[in-house]
């Protein structure tokens, strides 16, 4: 059990549980003598307790007020009561809504969540210490527990829980019968519900208390305000774009990826998590040969979406290798590695680029302007990770302008659309569907194709490196006929 | 975007100290100067001039925010319903449940998913983060931490390792291996240190970057290898509670939500807050990048959902309903994003129509709230965790399909 020191925050509606503000709106409603739900008196035990409402008018009431379907009601319903809103009388511990006629009971806005908060350990102790009396010592076993606890723990002020709880006894005892039943039956629903016994489901437990209280008033020093201004000038001067664009901009977006989205449309062959074949994935695999037809469709949508997939970029590189002009997307991989990589490699990787993209006369010279090329040959004496930034930017931008339209247009594209599969959609029988999901493909796993992946780009790289002439000569490979 | 950012001096030598440092690009009464972090600081916290007083700032902070909404305003020429009316209507949507993970013992707190579309990280309160592979349901690997409240997991890129972290104030990075009877926590690697409890962390493109955000309030870039710390993001006034990096192609923002009820869009290189928005009524406790990168949502306490417009810098469309009175707690779109989907504290799940902003569907199956909610990288299912111990993948129910009724054979126990 926590013990939690103590913090006011002076006000009742607690941020995490704003909720509960419009959530008690709605249960004053409920309890309306006119438009509320009905109650009646309930004998119960030789006692007849007023007020009494059961689950299936409760459940009936919501759905006409809130307009929802029974499930949502339901729902909403045993959040009330786990909330202690509304509490069950006779199987106390089960604080959910159930739809039929158990019965159930509002509580009284003393015990309300908000109303005190947080739950007190001393009020705990000096209700246990009252039931202990009542009951002669026969406390339920999770209450023990907690009474042995708090015993230890307010040792000190053990006195003033007897005395309180004695004091409290006597003066339930001059109440009327019906009364003591009403008020004990509020009391236990309300511990209940903040000091749950194990498996009962409390709405009380929130999770953390947030470090910084949200509701204390921010204390504006003038180098806040300060900041503010700064903040404010900026965005003053950064321009907006009207919202006419930006919104048309999501509706082509969200239309353009309608047919890709497994939510709207069914993916052929079939969706992996609802046949349990895993062939959706293979097909679109990096290493596949053939791509589906869907794929390319997307690889023509934009080019960052070709070089997201990493078939696509495959493709891309192969175009650009027949063009002889793949040094572009190699500076683009190896100043994304540098920006994305770790720090002590920087130094190390800024030379590699340099040297075989940068230097004139490298093997792999890119083509940019001459400002650029300056300003990156500038700030590559104190290397640090963004100093390929300008460059790297040029570069994408001029594949996206350029050589992506001329891909589009190249043979090789136009090929791989006329080639590429319609994969026909799964229909499997019952017993294959079983057999499916007894024979599920557990995959390779991500660390050994990451390992083979990490072995082709070291393939590639020693595939790319400039032949070096004069030692050709020098081991006499080069035969000079 | 990337055009905007073409000829912006990032790094370089800084106006007032003339060291190298990431800049930012700042306005000093409209003239553009840039400055390095540092410097700024210390111009914000210079005395305060003759003539200038605390009521003074504060009237020109009023003014320059009338000015901005005014501005604001004049672009703000039609609403996303109307745009949307072009659209087509969705059909209905019938989720079922297709996997069930149980094997946490407490409340699960954080999932994410793996680049390869089938595995799944998870980390629960009583301190375990366990590596299940969905498809099959198989546990493949598990490390217990040494602290409670695992509140952030991330998967690398590269499938090779997992981040975690929570109320030991630092993210931990634990390198995969192949061998089942390895104990991963040998080779754990502390990678951020904060003052308080670690709330949301991701990495970046690559497995050496880690971005964390902490519950002091601040956010911040480290380096794996080294642990180093690469740029640090202050701007909140309270707890930052979570983090997402921009898909753009440049790829060089973040957006951060907090308990200060503000999202604020970040500039990863030079520290810079780039945009502000705080309509929310209460804390912000998840938000995520449009599929596109120039939008995002957000979830919060004050049980709405809200899609903000970062091109024209404004609160677009808000998701909400009389019944639904509980917090939300996570949100993710799909992969067109078209669908917005939420959870909640009431143990539902809403999916909303991004575009005419109802409701298209609600999720019920979960026993305690739903903690965190992420859609697949390729979007075929999302998967949800929730207080009562469990995830659950999920996907549309059209045609055939099986509820899965018993996990596979675990590896871990």
């Amino acid at each position: 059990m926590t013990i939690r020191t103590l913090r006011d925050y002076g006000q009742h509606y607690r941020p995490r549980m704003a909720c509960l503000k419009n959530v008690e709106v709605f249960v004053v409603e409920m309890q309306d003598p006119k438009s509320g739900v009905k109650g009646a008196d309930q004998k119960l035990n030789v006692t007849i307790i007023p007020h009494v409402i059961n689950g299936q008018d409760v459940l009936a009431w919501i759905v006409t007020k809130m307009k929802v379907t029974t499930e949502e009601a339901q729902a909403f319903g045993t959040m009330l009561v786990a909330y202690g809103y509304i509490y069950p009388l006779q199987n106390h511990r089960k604080l959910v809504l159930v739809p039929d006629s158990t019965l159930y009971r509002f509580q009284t806005p003393y015990f309300w969540p908000v109303q005190k908060w947080p739950a007190e350990d001393i009020d705990y102790a000096i209700y246990l210490a009252r039931r202990n009396i009542r009951k002669k010592g026969m406390l339920e076993p999770y209450e023990q527990q907690h009474y042995d606890n708090l015993h230890k723990w307010m040792n000190p002020k053990w006195d003033f829980i007897v005395m309180q709880a004695t004091e409290q006894y006597k003066a339930n005892k001059e109440r009327k019968k019906p009364d003591r039943v009403v008020l004990d039956c509020q009391e236990r629903a309300y511990w209940i519900v903040h000091r749950p016994p194990r498996r009962t489901h409390s709405a009380m437990d929130y999770g953390l208390d947030r470090l910084i209280d949200p509701n204390a008033e921010e204390v504006l020093t003038f180098d806040v305000v300060r900041r503010t201004n700064i903040f404010l000038t900026q965005a003053l001067m950064r321009s907006a774009v009207k919202s006419s664009v930006s919104l048309t901009a999501f509706v082509k977006f969200v239309t353009t990826h309608h047919n890709h989205d497994p939510f709207l449309t069914t993916p052929v062959p079939s969706n992996p998590w609802i046949t349990d074949s895993d062939e959706f994935w293979q097909l679109n695999s990096r290493s596949v040969d053939i791509p589906t037809k869907l794929s390319v469709e997307r690889w023509v949508l934009s080019f960052w979406e070709l070089i997201s997939d990493p078939r696509g970029r495959v493709d891309f590189k192969l175009f650009l290798k027949k063009e002889h002009s793949a040094e572009n997307m190699a500076f683009y991989e190896a100043a994304e590695e540098m920006r994305w990589g770790a720090a002590s490699a920087i130094p190390e990787k800024s030379q590699f680029i340099f040297n075989t993209f940068l230097k004139p006369g490298a093997p792999r010279w890119i083509n940019i302007d001459g400002r650029t090329m300056g300003l990156t040959v500038k700030g590559l004496v104190v290397p640090h990770r963004y100093v390929l930034d300008a460059a790297q930017t040029h570069i994408f931008l001029l594949m996206k302008k350029d050589t992506f339209y001329r891909y589009l247009k190249s043979p090789v594209h136009k090929d791989m659309q006329k080639r590429a599969l319609v994969p026909a959609p799964h229909v499997f029988t019952d017993a294959q569907l079983e057999a499916n999901v007894r024979n599920r493909n557990p995959g390779i796993s991500p660390i050994l194709q990451w390992q083979q992946e990490e072995e082709e780009k070291a393939a590639a790289a020693v595939a790319a490196r400039p032949i070096d002439v004069k030692a050709m000569v020098a081991t006499n490979k080069l035969d000079r006929k | 975007m990337c055009d905007q950012t073409f000829l912006a001096i990032t790094f370089g030598p800084c106006d007032s100290c003339s060291e190298n440092r990431p800049l930012m690009n700042l306005y000093i009464k409209t003239e553009p100067i840039n400055y390095c972090s540092l410097c700024m600081e210390i111009m914000a916290c210079q005395g305060l001039a003759s003539g200038e007083t605390l009521k003074s700032l504060k009237a020109e902070s009023e003014t320059l925010r009338k000015k901005l909404e005014e501005e604001r305003k004049k672009l703000h020429d039609v609403e996303l319903e109307k745009v949307a009316e072009k659209a087509e209507a969705l059909g209905e949507l019938n989720m079922k449940t297709r996997r069930t993970l149980k094997g946490h013992g407490n409340k699960v707190l954080c999932m994410d998913w793996c680049k390869d579309k089938r595995r799944i990280v998870s980390s629960s309160q009583d301190g375990k983060v366990i590596v299940w592979d969905a498809f099959t349901t198989n546990k493949e690997h598990a490390v217990t931490m040494p602290t409670t409240w695992v509140m952030a997991c991330a998967y690398a890129p590269s499938g090779c390792a997992i981040a975690c972290g929570g109320l030991d104030n630092k993210c931990s990075v634990y390198p995969l291996s192949l061998d089942k009877d390895e104990n991963l926590a040998a080779k754990k690697k502390s990678v951020a240190m904060h003052t308080n409890y670690l709330s949301g962390c991701t990495f970046t493109n690559s497995d050496m970057q880690i971005l964390t955000s902490s519950g002091d309030g601040t956010s911040a870039l480290w380096d794996v290898e080294s642990g180093q710390l690469l740029q640090s993001f202050h701007g909140h006034s309270a707890d930052v509670l979570t983090l997402d990096l921009a898909p753009s192609e440049t790829g060089n923002t973040f957006v951060s939500g907090g308990s200060d009820k503000k999202a604020n869009v970040w500039d990863l290189r030079s520290g810079q807050n780039v945009q502000s928005f705080d309509t929310h009524d209460s804390d912000i406790n998840c938000v995520k990048y449009y599929p596109s990168g120039d939008a995002f949502a957000s979830a919060s306490d004050d049980s709405t959902c809200r899609l903000f417009d970062l091109r024209a810098d404004r609160e677009v469309s808000i998701y909400s309903k009389d019944s639904i009175m509980f917090g939300a707690a996570s949100v993710d779109f799909s992969l067109s994003g078209r669908l917005l989907f939420a959870g909640y504290n009431d143990y539902t799940i809403n999916v909303w129509d991004v575009l005419k902003g109802t409701r298209v569907a609600i999720l019920f199956g979960h026993e305690n709230r739903v903690s965190s909610l992420r859609v697949s990288p390729d979007g075929t299912a999302f998967c949800s965790g929730s207080w009562d111990n469990t995830l659950r993948v999920r996907q549309e129910g059209r045609g055939v399909g099986r509820e899965l009724k018993q996990g596979g054979t675990t590896l871990y126990g």
